[in-house]
């Protein structure tokens, strides 16, 4: 009993951790399967053939192409727009601000497939052709308010007096923006801009509304699953969480060194 | 108020703000039009309470607020128009606003970087050694002490050389043990580098020991400019006799004047005040208010009257209350004209019979009273100290 009551906090921890990873490991176990059929549900044996051929099945590797392209632009302009966006709320005082603050968050708060249709409505209405860039401009949309509410924090909590020192000692607003302001709202840019990919690559159902014939990562795999599951899905799957992981480990060793003391 | 012209062209001249205020948006007006100079080279303080304005008049020096009216001119130049970047002045802030992002060396060669010079690193080392901060040079600021990062802030304002330098509150963060030595070397470094530091407090210690030339400043104005011992001596308002120490006041009646001297009358009793002392005016039969520093005064028991001297101003009173804080002792005396009077005696001989309760004869040496305008509050300026030593 003693020992349980003293190690509780690690137990809870590790059981809440198992959790969250058990899909990975899952998924990640499942890219070594020989599936017997189309199905990937079942272990079978132990094969490397999928890792080996990652773009063997038919038009996944263009799709996954696809959705890279788009949550890299959709990164790019949300957190452009956002960062700017976040200073002129934070720093500026002009009409209609408080309506902007609030607005800026309706995406975040609506229905996702309310979202979608109305965006689809707009577009019918206005003509425009579905598929890449459609997806793109309903993409910038929805990350704009998480690039915004991530950058607004960071904006928020900086000591103004920091800009009047480097004005003092003979910046002038250029560089006092780019020695001063920017260095340290960066880890809320990246923060943003870390949420905008991983939210625009992985969205499927504004994407699905307004695709047109375009076929996106996220809408390739919903399509298979109706047919049968390729292992190379697995494969993707298993390549992103390891690249997000490696960032992840990066970015904290480098802080880490940051923090060290010099001595 | 005038410099030799060799110290102004040495120095880039002297600071002079001309009719300069500030109002708000909100209409607050922070600083009414005041005028100052503030000699090359010298260390001045503008000392006031919280919301005087002493900040407000800094920043518009910095360049950092726009005044509403008025110019600041450095030496023979008009900066009034000239943002921040443009002038040749450097500001240790409140809070040191050092960059957090930056090492020590960094942080310090930011000014010299920013001017396109391009081998700092001997002058940084040179600025860090001076602050006795050579090792720290590649940690961040957030690793450092208070006591360190007030150097910093003081080292990367002072190696760009500046014609003034603005210090804005710089020792308010700090312990009062670490503050008393920061005070000592601050003023090491003014003396070193001859530059001139404009400093602002509220702690009027911290003005007097490190200044010389002290202005106090109450709700946007400078109530009195002098030398630190000028202003304690000879204050010429109930604000400074009180934000200054501590005074003693008599409401007296202008009775009579034998040359310099004159005559005063409260009450029953007489009282002797020099002319000079005086910054009212001296008709006879007008209203003043006579004060006293309580350390001037000497306290003996009734029974004992007859031995002050004659000449001495006296009042009588009873002891209301006693503490004794080794060094001294300091009594509250009541009686019909000196209500709450404060007095602080040296505890050389200690009478055993001065206790709360005892009969005493308050007396000092005419020459160290000094004379007020009676039309104002007696209490001003005191209950501001209060407050701040408070917070």
């Amino acid at each position: 009993m003693r020992w349980l009551r003293k190690n509780l906090v690690v137990i809870a921890g590790l059981l809440t951790l198992a959790y969250l990873l058990l899909p990975n490991a899952v998924v990640t176990v499942f890219s070594f399967n020989k599936p017997k059929g189309r199905f990937n549900y079942e272990w079978t044996q132990f094969s490397t053939d999928a890792w080996k051929h990652p773009c063997g099945v038919a038009d996944m590797c263009g799709s996954l192409s696809i959705s890279l392209q788009i949550a890299v632009w959709a990164t790019l302009v949300s957190t452009a727009l956002g960062t700017m966006i976040a200073f002129a709320l934070v720093r500026y005082r002009f009409r209609a601000r408080g309506a902007v603050n609030s607005l800026i968050f309706l995406p975040m708060a609506m229905p996702e497939v309310v979202m979608a249709a109305s965006l689809l409505t707009l577009f019918l209405n206005m003509g425009a052709r579905l598929g890449f860039w459609t997806i793109l401009i309903a993409h910038i949309m929805f990350c704009l308010s998480f690039v915004v509410t991530a950058v607004k924090a960071r904006v928020m909590s900086m000591d103004p007096r920091l800009e009047q020192a480097a004005q003092d000692l003979y910046a002038g607003p250029a560089q006092t923006f780019l020695r001063v302001t920017l260095p340290i709202a960066a880890p809320g840019i990246a923060a943003g801009a870390l949420l905008a990919f991983a939210l625009s690559f992985d969205d499927f159902i504004i994407t699905n509304f307004n695709a047109g014939s375009t076929v996106t990562f996220p809408m390739f795999v919903w399509g298979s699953a109706q047919r049968g599951t390729p292992v190379q899905i697995n494969v993707i799957g298993t390549a992103m969480f390891l690249v997000a992981v490696v960032c992840v480990v990066v970015g904290m060793a480098a802080g880490r060194r940051r923090n060290k003391p010099a001595a | 108020m005038t410099t030799s012209s060799s110290t102004a062209t040495e120095h880039g001249g002297d600071v002079r703000l001309t009719g300069i205020s500030k109002t708000y948006d909100n209409g607050f007006t922070a600083v009414r039009p005041l005028d100052l100079t503030v000699p090359a080279g010298s260390f001045f303080a503008l000392l006031g309470a919280s919301g005087c304005g002493k900040t407000t008049t800094l920043r518009m020096i910095a360049g950092l607020e726009e005044p509403t009216t008025g110019t600041v001119r450095l030496g023979d130049q008009d900066v009034t128009g000239l943002p921040p970047y443009k002038r040749p002045v450097n500001t240790v802030f409140q809070s040191y606003a050092l960059f957090p992002h930056l090492d020590i060396f960094e942080n310090v060669a930011f000014g010299l970087r920013r001017r396109g010079i391009k081998s700092v690193k001997k002058q940084v080392e040179e600025m860090l050694d001076l602050v006795q901060l050579g090792e720290q040079a590649r940690k961040k600021p957030h690793q450092l002490s208070g006591g360190q990062q007030q150097r910093v802030a003081v080292a990367r304002a002072l190696i760009n050389h500046p014609q003034v330098l603005l210090l804005d509150e710089p020792l308010g963060a700090l312990d009062l043990k670490l503050r008393r030595q920061m005070q000592l070397e601050l003023k090491r470094i003014q003396t070193e580098v001859g530059i001139t530091f404009i400093h602002v407090t509220h702690d009027q210690e911290e003005a007097m020991t490190m200044a010389d030339t002290v202005a106090v400043m109450n709700a946007g104005t400078v109530e009195q400019l002098g030398a630190p011992t000028d202003l304690y001596e000879n204050p010429r308002s109930t604000f400074v006799a009180n934000f200054l120490g501590t005074s003693n006041f008599v409401s007296c009646e202008i009775s009579g004047r034998g040359g310099d001297e004159l005559t005063l009358t409260a009450g029953d009793g007489k009282l002797a005040l020099f002319a000079d002392r005086c910054s009212a005016p001296t008709t006879t039969g007008g209203k003043l208010l006579l004060g006293v520093r309580p350390e001037k005064i000497s306290i003996v028991h009734a029974d004992d009257a007859a031995s002050v001297p004659v000449g001495r101003n006296r009042l009588t009173g009873r002891i209301k209350d006693s503490s004794f804080i080794g060094v001294s002792t300091q009594y509250v005396v009541e009686g019909p004209l000196c209500d709450g009077f404060e007095v602080y005696a040296q505890n050389v001989e200690r009478d055993p019979r001065l206790v709360p309760g005892a009969e005493v004869v308050l007396h000092w040496n005419p020459a160290h009273s000094f004379g007020l305008d009676a039309t104002q509050d007696v209490e001003a300026g005191a209950a501001k100290v209060e407050e701040d030593a408070a917070a």
